[in-house]
């Protein structure tokens, strides 16, 4: 049996050996937990096919063309963005208790959980790994600039950059400024400029021509 | 605690690397390892935070050098033995060695979408007002607990401004470790980046962070 005493060196290196092959690791996990009648594996398969096919960006695309198109939802938005949100049907896990801050000439919001990765996932979907990797969890919060320009985003240098730090419950959306020239276009096809990254604070929403 | 997960402000990690086209899983043990924690979550024996305090514990060197989904699965093994429901013997094993604590219900595929729509609310009523204000001068305490804390350090000790109050919500620091739901007012406070970086920061940078009412004092 094994000691849990934090201090036993030699039980941490053993224990990390464990982890060397994930692939099996997670397979021996899955066979255990089946063999005790914990879990089921048709569960799983149903929560990644969720994560594949139902809950991603797409959604939140939707939010923000509605927002752009609609200045009554835009403020519903703004007041009780959970509640906007699930107008449209996106409700759920890492979207209970939502928050949307929009974008201006004046500033652009930047969403980070530097603690975990906290991450709107009723509206975005599962984060993607940059995400939760140290090099952003680290820099956004004080090199926000910095972080941008390596994803391709230089903002002018009036703009202020707010960050907005996910610590508790709460999910942060943010609603990427409406591009020019996109008059009179229907919400769906304003859908398709707003990324994803667009709707962390990492990117901004495409021109129609980007988007062609 | 001060782990290897409270990452704002630290050096040395090189360039984001953002992947065009990412897509969702960068391994088929990555879904496993995404269905079968959210299964177990659906156990009922731990909460979110007391989850999340688990991947704060991996050692530092451990934590760092380890892809998120295995941060994961090394804190679901440590949650799994805490909680009477498999040990790290029989993953080892491969098999089933001894009979589990029994969950409060098990996740089977027809109950999947309505669990994940309704997913975990953690808003609670609390009999107080709020202490703070919009507009209140706050500064943020400065504590070092070996326990599970969602104030990050570089924003201890700092001086903001209560930008909204959010609404009252489940204190992770209590709810870690079983100490019960204790639900506080959560504000989100707003720093100037001098105030939280001093000399070089970024003048037209701000950071906020969402605290819950003990966190803060007032100015």
């Amino acid at each position: 049996m094994h000691e849990h005493d934090p201090h036993d060196h030699d039980h941490d290196h053993h224990h990390d050996n464990r982890y060397s092959d994930m692939q099996a690791r997670v397979r021996a996990l899955e066979t255990v937990l089946t063999e005790k009648g914990l879990i089921e594996p048709a569960a799983i398969d149903a929560i990644v096919e969720t994560y594949e096919t139902k809950v991603g960006p797409r959604n939140g695309a939707r939010v923000v063309a509605k927002a752009w198109s609609d200045p009554e939802f835009a403020d519903w938005l703004r007041q009780d963005a959970t509640a906007a949100i699930a107008s449209l049907g996106f409700t759920g896990r890492q979207g209970e208790h939502m928050r949307a801050v929009f974008n201006t000439p004046e500033m652009h919001n930047l969403v980070v959980c530097t603690l975990c990765s906290c991450y709107p996932w009723a509206v975005l979907g599962l984060p993607p790994v940059w995400y939760k990797a140290p090099a952003y969890r680290s820099r956004a919060v004080i090199d926000p600039r910095g972080v941008l320009t390596e994803f391709g985003v230089r903002l002018p240098q009036g703009t202020k950059i707010r960050v907005w730090d996910s610590t508790a419950e709460l999910r942060y959306l943010v609603v990427p400024m409406r591009p020019e020239g996109t008059e009179g276009m229907d919400e769906s096809r304003l859908a398709d400029l707003v990324t994803r990254d667009s709707m962390i604070g990492t990117g901004l929403a495409l021109s129609p021509e980007q988007a062609r | 605690m001060n782990g290897p997960h409270d990452l704002g402000g630290q050096m040395g990690f090189g360039p984001v690397a953002p992947e065009p086209n990412e897509p969702y899983f960068h391994a088929g043990w990555e879904k496993r390892a995404l269905g079968i924690t959210l299964s177990c979550g659906a156990f009922g024996a731990w909460t979110i935070d007391e989850s999340r305090h688990a991947r704060e514990n991996i050692p530092p060197a451990d934590y760092l050098k380890a892809s998120y989904y295995e941060i994961w699965i090394r804190a679901l093994e440590t949650l799994l033995e805490r909680h009477g429901f498999a040990n790290a013997e029989e993953i080892d094993a491969g098999h089933k060695l001894q009979e589990p604590a029994k969950p409060k219900r098990v996740l089977t595929a027809d109950l999947v979408a309505g669990v994940l729509a309704r997913g975990g609310p953690c808003d609670r009523p609390v009999e107080t007002e709020p202490l703070y204000a919009v507009g209140d001068r706050v500064r943020t305490r400065n504590f070092n607990p070996e326990t599970h804390t969602r104030l990050p350090r570089y924003a201890r000790g700092k001086t903001g401004v209560i930008e909204a109050v959010q609404g009252s919500f489940v204190f992770a620091d209590d709810n870690a470790h079983g100490r019960g739901e204790n639900p506080q007012w959560v504000y989100t406070v707003v720093f100037d980046g001098g105030e939280i970086w001093g000399e070089g920061a970024d003048p037209t940078l701000t950071v906020s962070i969402d605290a819950w009412e003990s966190y803060l004092e007032r100015v």
